[in-house]
């Protein structure tokens, strides 16, 4: 009998082994890197192993000057976690190479596609990364209420204020502690149109939100329809109407009623959103405006974000309001398609509607968030909030973005990337965090997309849908 | 080459693990076929069930008991609400869409693929080359439901009646004098049937290859003595092959009214549930893994759940009655 039981105990054992070791084989996609290890390149690079000497003190090496204040942490390394993957992380990691040679410390760069699911389970079990970037403010918040993440030092908070929109500190902080300085940055409040439709047709580009609508009725007057859109996007349909609301709920009323609507103080059923919604009711959702190249108003609903803007290029559609990374859909609809303001297409910043709230700007980032307060963890965090890191990195290819003033806005190599940079810099603009990113997830996933899709699609009536909205935000 | 070299070192990784999980398995059976004696038997049994077993505990039982105690839970899955989640299914304008969505899903689309298979299943039965027509037919059942969708979606895109078509429903409408189609994803509450023609597109197949096995199966005596008796046509049919098929056609219908519950994939490609066409597996797993209501989207699987066990408990039920005649 006990043979049995020894047996039969065995045997569990060995298939539970084997089922863990069947799943353990079955991760996901992630990668590692440690190429910039500075050891490893030294014999290839003389003269930056001569910076590699312990420098203590004295003299800093040549060309080191700017890092001299991260110094003091050779030979450590720091991970940083990300979602961002090849091939951005070899940019990435190209513009820090001058610190870590200088400063001795490897930035150890992990990105993962399942960054957002992993992390709190890698905090969870005592793993945390160094180092997050962390793209949403409300997943800041919910990390430091479950704790994890330790605040930023004063050199991270200096930096902020100097170089940044004082809203992106607020977007950093969690309860009146400061964490976080933003990384990159992403700009929605673009219009796309056509640079060569618009000189063949001697339309000049709009400044002012009344000018944009004489211009959208004078291309109604030549037979083009003004604008098109399209906010299916999937499991996420509903998202680009969510965010023309934000743009006219900023540019009508500014940043404290914005900020009143994020925190639901004021409610989606309230005089200034029902006028928000007939603002974009009047542009948007207006026959004889939308939707060039799909059809009617409803299209809107079932045409996909990424389709939205061909008919511009076809000059069925005269603009498309979408954000600055819509820059790398236009290859598809066209090969060789030139971004550029002579080029097939370029984005003109959406005007503002009042001079009480100029230069209003809505918009996305990331934030490097740490979970270790080790001196070489906060070096590196100091470094990835300066001007200096900032404008290594604009300079390396690729449409990327930063919100650091302190970044000369001749580096960027990206015409739209450039333009962007321009408005979130704006140190007279308003600046504001998607609103839907930041309400709760059964809003701004959920109840805002459904309400907008139903607002478009079956032309449900705007209070009813408000008041939807409201009904599904959860009690707290 | 950085990423090729930790590439291999990753298939490296898998291949040791699954190289491992064999010698773990043949150690195993080795020792079950050693045992001899009183222990032959248990050994056996624990050799070939424990491991299935151990899974099924882990992967399915677990989770289903895990599951029902969220369905009690808040969004965080923290705190005790009560029926609080049942109550918002149940009284919420929106979910009791949801839920005559899903009870029109259940009643149509099965019912309409077995009568189509059956009828197929009879006509082909005296076609000649009828091999090349039942895989024709048979084909979408190798298309899963996402790629079907997609290729749904196409035949039902939109475009201005004014302009060039390049959705086919819209075109052939156009054709048989159908000047303004409708855009037929918005066209309520037809479009929750334009989603179910998908789904009854892919199972008419299963469903005629089940059904005409059966009826080949129909011994030829039996035919015989009914012809001889008189009986033909419809009367054959209603009397002799239908009551001989009844088993095969519950199976049938059990099996896809199981897999219309479940339907989330077509729904979610086409429509996500917009415009009145949601359903409560889409709408389960909307809440669960896109709205992070955990609470909420258990308690829609476990409606499911409840939902499923008197078809499972049916179809069990026939079989067992089937054996005691045979």
């Amino acid at each position: 009998m006990t043979a049995t039981m020894r047996r039969r105990g065995a045997v569990l054992l060995v298939g539970g082994v084997a089922a863990t070791m069947l799943l353990a084989a079955c991760g996901s996609s992630s990668t590692t890197s440690e190429s910039s290890a500075a050891p490893a390149e030294s014999s290839a690079a003389p003269s930056e192993a001569a910076s590699e000497a312990p420098s203590s003190e004295a003299a800093v090496p040549a060309g080191c000057e700017a890092y001299a204040a991260y110094t003091g942490s050779e030979g450590t390394s720091v991970t940083l976690f990300t979602s961002v993957l090849p091939p951005e992380q070899q940019r990435y990691e190209d513009a820090w190479k001058p610190f870590e040679d200088c400063t001795g410390i490897d930035i150890v760069y992990e990105g993962s596609d399942q960054f957002e699911a992993q992390l709190p389970t890698r905090i969870a079990g005592g793993n945390a990364p160094d180092l997050a970037w962390i793209p949403q403010p409300g997943l800041l918040a919910k990390l430091v209420q479950a704790g994890g993440p330790v605040p930023a030092p004063q050199g991270v908070s200096d930096n902020v204020d100097q170089y940044y929109n004082p809203a992106w500190k607020a977007y950093g902080t969690v309860d009146g502690t400061f964490y976080a300085a933003p990384n990159s940055s992403n700009m929605k409040s673009f219009v796309w149109y056509s640079p060569k439709v618009f000189a063949e047709k001697g339309y000049t580009v709009p400044t002012t939100w009344d000018e944009m609508f004489a211009l959208s009725d004078q291309m109604v007057a030549d037979g083009i329809k003004p604008w098109c859109g399209g906010i299916e996007s999937g499991g996420a349909t509903g998202w680009p109407a969510t965010d023309w609301i934000e743009q006219i709920v900023l540019r009508q009323f500014g940043g404290d009623v914005y900020d009143q609507w994020v925190a639901h103080t004021v409610l989606f059923d309230s005089p200034e959103i029902t006028a928000a919604m007939d603002t974009l009711a009047g542009w948007m959702k207006n026959g004889d405006y939308v939707n060039g190249g799909f059809g009617n108003v409803q299209t809107i609903a079932t045409t996909a974000f990424q389709d939205a803007g061909s008919p511009i290029l076809d000059a069925e559609c005269g603009m498309l309001q979408q954000a600055s990374f819509y820059a790398a859909q236009w290859e598809s609809f066209k090969p060789g398609a030139v971004v550029a303001e002579d080029g097939d297409v370029f984005a003109f910043f959406l005007p503002q509607i009042s001079d009480e709230f100029p230069n209003p700007v809505v918009g996305g980032g990331e934030f490097t968030t740490a979970f270790s307060d080790r001196p070489e963890v906060q070096a590196v965090q100091t470094y990835l909030s300066s001007a200096e890191y900032a404008t290594a990195r604009a300079s390396q290819p690729g449409g990327w973005v930063s919100a650091n003033s302190g970044v000369p806005l001749d580096t960027y190599t990206d015409a739209i990337a450039g333009l962007s940079a321009k408005y979130l810099t704006d140190p007279a603009g308003i600046f504001r965090f998607d609103a839907s990113d930041l309400m709760p997830a059964a809003v701004g996933a959920g109840s805002f997309w459904t309400g907008m899709t139903a607002w478009f699609g079956e032309d449900a009536p705007t209070q009813e849908v408000l008041a939807e909205i409201d009904a599904a935000w959860p009690a707290s | 080459m950085e990423e090729v070299t930790s590439g291999l070192a990753k298939i490296g990784t898998g291949l040791a693990a699954v190289a491992i999980f064999i010698a773990l398995l043949l150690i195993v059976f080795f020792i079950g076929a050693r045992a001899r004696g009183k222990l032959q038997h248990p050994a056996a049994m624990i050799v070939f069930l424990g491991p299935a077993i151990v899974l099924l505990a882990y992967g399915l039982i677990a989770p289903a008991f895990l599951t029902t105690a969220g369905s009690f839970k808040d969004a965080t899955g923290q705190n005790w609400v009560g029926l609080a989640n049942f109550g918002w299914i149940f009284t919420t304008p929106s979910n009791r869409e949801v839920l005559l969505n899903t009870a029109l899903w259940i009643i149509i689309a099965p019912l309409v693929s077995t009568a189509l298979g059956l009828t197929l299943a009879l006509l082909l039965d005296r076609m000649r080359r009828e091999s090349i027509s039942k895989s024709l037919i048979f084909m979408p059942m190798a298309i899963s439901f996402v790629g079907a969708g997609i290729i749904w979606g196409l035949v039902y895109e939109y475009r201005d009646p004014a302009g060039a078509q390049i959705g086919l429903l819209s075109q052939i409408a156009q054709w048989i004098g159908m000047e303004d189609p409708p855009n037929w994803l918005l066209w309520q509450p037809f479009n929750n049937f334009f989603l179910m023609v998908i789904m009854i597109w892919i199972q008419v197949g299963f469903a005629m290859v089940v059904l005409s096995a059966a009826i080949k199966a129909i011994p030829g005596d039996v035919v015989e003595a009914a012809e001889l008796d008189g009986a033909t046509g419809w009367k054959l049919f209603s009397r002799v092959t239908i009551p001989m098929i009844r088993g095969t056609l519950i199976v049938v219908l059990t099996t896809i009214i199981i897999a219309v519950l479940k339907v989330f994939d077509i729904v979610r490609v086409m429509t996500n549930g917009n415009f009145g066409t949601q359903v409560v597996a889409n709408e389960m797993y909307a809440q669960s893994f896109v709205q992070f209501d955990v609470g909420r989207g258990s308690a829609l699987a476990v409606v499911l759940f409840v939902a499923v066990i008197p078809l499972i408990a049916y179809n069990v039920i026939q079989l067992r009655k089937e054996r005691t005649i045979r």
